[in-house]
């Protein structure tokens, strides 16, 4: 329907986030379930991370740049996403706009 | 042996579902017994389903087909993360600028390392567009792999190897380079390792988890976004 290839969670996590802003739905109603949902989270990936199983040839072709993309990389983008975050929220500055 | 099993299994309605849920808690329960982060729930709990299928000669279409309830909870869940978000809408709002700006730093850093390793080390096209995804979560990064030709299923298993990652690294991440704020945690782990690392944020503080949750949606949408403009500067 929309352009952006957002998938239906990301949709749904405005919609919800938006309901729950505009008293549409209370919070009571949500954070137990809410809560158990988030708490099951490392497990819901568990049939998706066996899927490996399948790509042992595709991803032995690439292994050390996926090794490399995924510890370095990773420790890189948090370090980096973290670090801006906490030398803009230390300065106390509030930009108005920012899109 | 394996015959006795497969004919229980296929008799079974929702085996992949038990399958799964043993799994992870033997997973579980090796984790809470050594206490060692390296064995991580998830990591082990995908370890166990695959020797079992690979000793019993179960094809992975059919667990997947089978646990596939499992899989449909994750949409739920995904919606869910709102709700820490929500309840620090407040703090969301005075520093969104500072959010904002560590999402997209993040996501570019992301993005332009895929970028530096292709370049350095000579991918295909069709490898640097499953690579270029990587940090976001993987309904987003599956979509944007397949549409920039890819190979979707290694972008979903790469991407999930990433929130390992960030799950495991991410407090000694935070202390060694001294990200202290529970805002810039969150930021930080979310933009890197999407919902598999927004669940050790939301283990480290309800700040952490809301602002790891918020950066899988921003950083989530700013990939899908840049994705198709970075695939096109490697020729």
């Amino acid at each position: 329907m929309l352009p952006l290839p957002v998938p239906a969670s990301v949709y749904g996590l405005l919609l919800l986030l938006a309901a729950l802003n505009f008293r549409i739905v209370r919070l009571e109603d949500v954070k137990e379930v809410g809560s158990y949902l988030t708490g099951i989270f490392p497990l819901l990936f568990v049939p998706a991370a066996a899927g490996v199983m399948e790509l042992w040839v595709e991803m032995g072709q690439m292994l050390i740049p996926i090794l490399i993309a995924v510890i370095p990389v990773t420790v890189l983008v948090m370090v980096s996403a973290g670090k801006t975050t906490q030398a803009l929220t230390g300065l106390g500055k509030k930009e108005a706009d920012h899109d | 042996m394996t015959e006795l099993i497969q004919g229980f299994l296929s008799g079974s309605a929702a085996w992949g579902v038990l399958l799964t849920l043993a799994a992870f808690a033997l997973g579980a329960l090796i984790n809470r017994v050594t206490g060692k982060a390296i064995f991580n729930p998830l990591l082990l709990g995908a370890i166990f389903v695959i020797v079992f299928l690979s000793v019993c000669n179960i094809p992975y279409g059919d667990y997947k087909a089978s646990a596939a309830p499992v899989n449909y909870l994750l949409l739920p869940a995904t919606v869910a993360l709102a709700i820490p978000l929500y309840e620090k809408l407040d703090l969301l709002k005075a520093n969104a600028a500072a959010i904002i700006a560590g999402i997209s730093v993040g996501s570019l850093v992301s993005l332009g390392s895929a970028l530096v390793l292709a370049l350095a080390m000579d991918l295909t096209k069709e490898q640097y567009a499953t690579l270029l995804p990587k940090s976001v979560t993987t309904a987003i990064s599956m979509d944007v792999a397949a549409e920039l030709g890819g190979i979707a299923a290694l972008t979903g298993a790469i991407v999930i190897l990433t929130g390992i990652a960030g799950n495991l690294l991410a407090e000694t991440v935070c202390r060694v380079f001294h990200i202290t704020d529970p805002i810039a945690k969150g930021v930080g782990i979310g933009t890197s390792a999407h919902a598999v690392g927004t669940s050790k944020a939301l283990q480290m503080g309800e700040v952490e988890g809301a602002m790891s949750g918020l950066s899988i949606a921003v950083a989530g949408v700013l990939t899908a976004v840049l994705c198709p403009v970075f695939v096109n500067l490697l020729h």
